[in-house]
């Protein structure tokens, strides 16, 4: 049995040496390149060029950006989610299938596609026209950008929210009902804490991709408006400044590691 | 008063699908847009359903997305498994140590990602092209994997396993016949979800990728600003209604099924 295990053990070796090599290793390369200069010697400048006004821009527009197309997803999605839950029939986790279908059309299409809809002779004001109401005027405006962000994210919010609402027993809201609590009192007391869960994980999943995004700012913005991925992006790419970038990468770290900090910290509540 | 809340919510729903779906059909019409220019409408065809197969560009893109989403999926698959086989007989504080470090390409955010492993393959003097997407796209797949397969190793029963090696099983012989089976369905999801990823993705493909080399996402994402080839919205439509159609057949074959085995009863 003992010579048995240590066979086993040794089946793991291929992925402990590929994720040391291809997941930590890589992580610890951008903590080298963001922690020093061209010459090698330590420095906080990289990092510290967040503080610049064009960079400080972009970080906040970014952070602004991201917290209200998680905003809208979650208000978009938790009703849609009660709505599908409620009913109970088979056909609605087909629907829920359905509103997953539309990732497999090509994300940069889908999200292209809003150009069209969304342009000043697009779709949605000719629409507006037809029945007597003013154009309004979204492409390359940082509402354009939270409407993609929503549009490319949300099925992100409704997937952990409906898993959660799913598999709320329904003895336990009908307990609520029974013991007096109206139906304001039962969502507020029993439905939405039991699913939490679903929300602070949806709220993981879309904050971290649109904070981070540069390919729905550069698509949907006209290349006018700057997140902090469109620079960091360009770091890389265009300017190649690798110690530059990663400095950046390292102040994204600390919002990625923040995010998954605090909804553990939830979740540990809950439980 | 009850019914026309169910109204309303109908409305709702349907309103969202309307949101989810409208950018999906309008590049479905495109695809058959005579008129190059996205803004007008020039009358029906089905040229670019032809010419698509005569542009060397798509099909190579195309042909290049398949292969690394299914020899990335597949090797994740072999790998993903046989790390999971052996967490089971690890101590606890290893086996979290691990699931941590599986975890980071998940919660990190792409860019991240792409840019780190961009560094090391640029560091360690490999030329940037299809090879290093290829091992990009295995790392972010095999945590899809893990993630699908282990919880059905915990819900396993070792005593069967157990039982078979006692019955004078050898253990591959004892693993394929009382493992295998019951953790197949997570390596199926697993497996599926690993392909999704890899055809979807274009942030980290984007910074390990090297001249000449496109996958789908990456070629419509340099063409964007010149307008995108109408044969792109053809291949892009057929991909998506393939996929539409396969998952309804799907769903109804397991409709029936369900149906089936309660007529039994």
């Amino acid at each position: 049995m003992n010579k048995n295990s240590k066979a086993t053990l040794f089946l793991g070796l291929p992925y402990y040496l590929w994720a040391a090599f291809f997941i930590v290793i890589p992580l610890f390369m951008v903590v080298w390149y963001g922690l020093t200069d061209k010459t090698g010697a330590f420095t906080l400048a990289n990092v510290l060029s967040i503080m610049r006004p064009a960079h400080m821009k972009a970080l906040i527009l970014s952070i602004v950006l991201s917290l209200g197309a998680t905003v809208v997803c979650l208000l978009l999605a938790y009703p849609l989610c009660m709505f599908l839950v409620e009913s109970q029939k088979k056909a609605d986790s087909f629907l829920v299938m359905l509103l997953i279908v539309p990732m497999w059309m090509n994300f940069l299409l889908r999200t292209y596609a809003w150009q069209s809809i969304l342009e000043k002779t697009g779709i949605l004001n000719a629409f507006l026209n037809a029945i007597g109401l003013p154009s309004q005027h979204l492409i390359n405006t940082p509402g354009g950008i939270i409407l993609g962000m929503v549009y490319d994210f949300l099925p992100f919010m409704i997937l952990p929210i409906y898993n959660a609402l799913e598999k709320i027993d329904v003895n336990v809201v009908n307990a609520a009902h029974d013991l007096g609590a109206n139906g304001t009192q039962t969502f507020t007391r029993v439905i939405f804490p039991l699913s939490l869960p679903g929300v602070i994980s949806g709220i993981t999943m879309v904050f971290v991709p649109a904070l981070t995004t540069f390919v729905i700012s550069s698509l949907l913005g006209g290349g006018k408006i700057l997140l902090i991925g469109n620079v960091i992006e360009q770091e890389f790419t265009l300017a190649y400044d690798w110690h530059l970038g990663s400095g950046l990468s390292l102040v994204l770290l600390i919002f990625i590691i923040l995010n998954i900090v605090v909804s553990t910290a939830f979740d540990r509540a809950e439980v | 008063m009850k019914s026309r809340a169910r109204f309303l919510k109908k409305i709702y729903i349907g309103l969202i699908f309307i949101f989810m779906y409208a950018p999906i059909v309008l590049l479905i019409i495109q695809s058959f847009n005579k008129s190059k220019s996205r803004a007008k409408w020039g009358g029906f065809t089905l040229e670019w359903y032809r010419t698509l197969f005569e542009d060397a560009g798509i099909i190579q893109a195309f042909t290049t997305t398949i292969t690394v989403a299914l020899i990335s999926s597949a090797v994740a698959v072999v790998l993903g498994t046989a790390a999971c086989v052996a967490m089971q007989r690890m101590g606890r504080r290893r086996k979290n140590i691990i699931m941590g470090v599986t975890n980071i390409p998940m919660l990190n955010a792409d860019i991240v990602t792409g840019v780190s492993l961009m560094l090391l393959f640029m560091s360690i003097g490999m030329q940037l092209g299809y090879g290093t997407v290829l091992l990009s796209h295995i790392t972010f797949n095999i945590p899809y994997v893990i993630l699908n397969v282990m919880p059905r190793f915990n819900e396993l029963n070792p005593h069967v396993y157990e039982a078979a090696l006692d019955l004078g099983a050898n253990p591959v012989y004892a693993f394929a016949r009382t493992v295998l089976p019951e953790i197949m369905p997570g390596i199926g999801s697993g497996a599926l979800m690993a392909f999704t990823m890899s055809l979807d993705d274009f942030i980290i493909t984007h910074f390990t990728t090297g001249a000449g080399v496109y996958t789908l996402s990456t070629k419509i994402y340099s063409e964007v600003k010149m307008g995108i080839k109408p044969e792109i919205y053809a291949l892009s439509s057929m991909i998506f209604v393939t996929v539409l159609v396969l998952l309804v057949l799907v769903n109804r074959v397991q409709h029936q099924m369900v149906r089936g085995e309660g007529d039994e009863e």
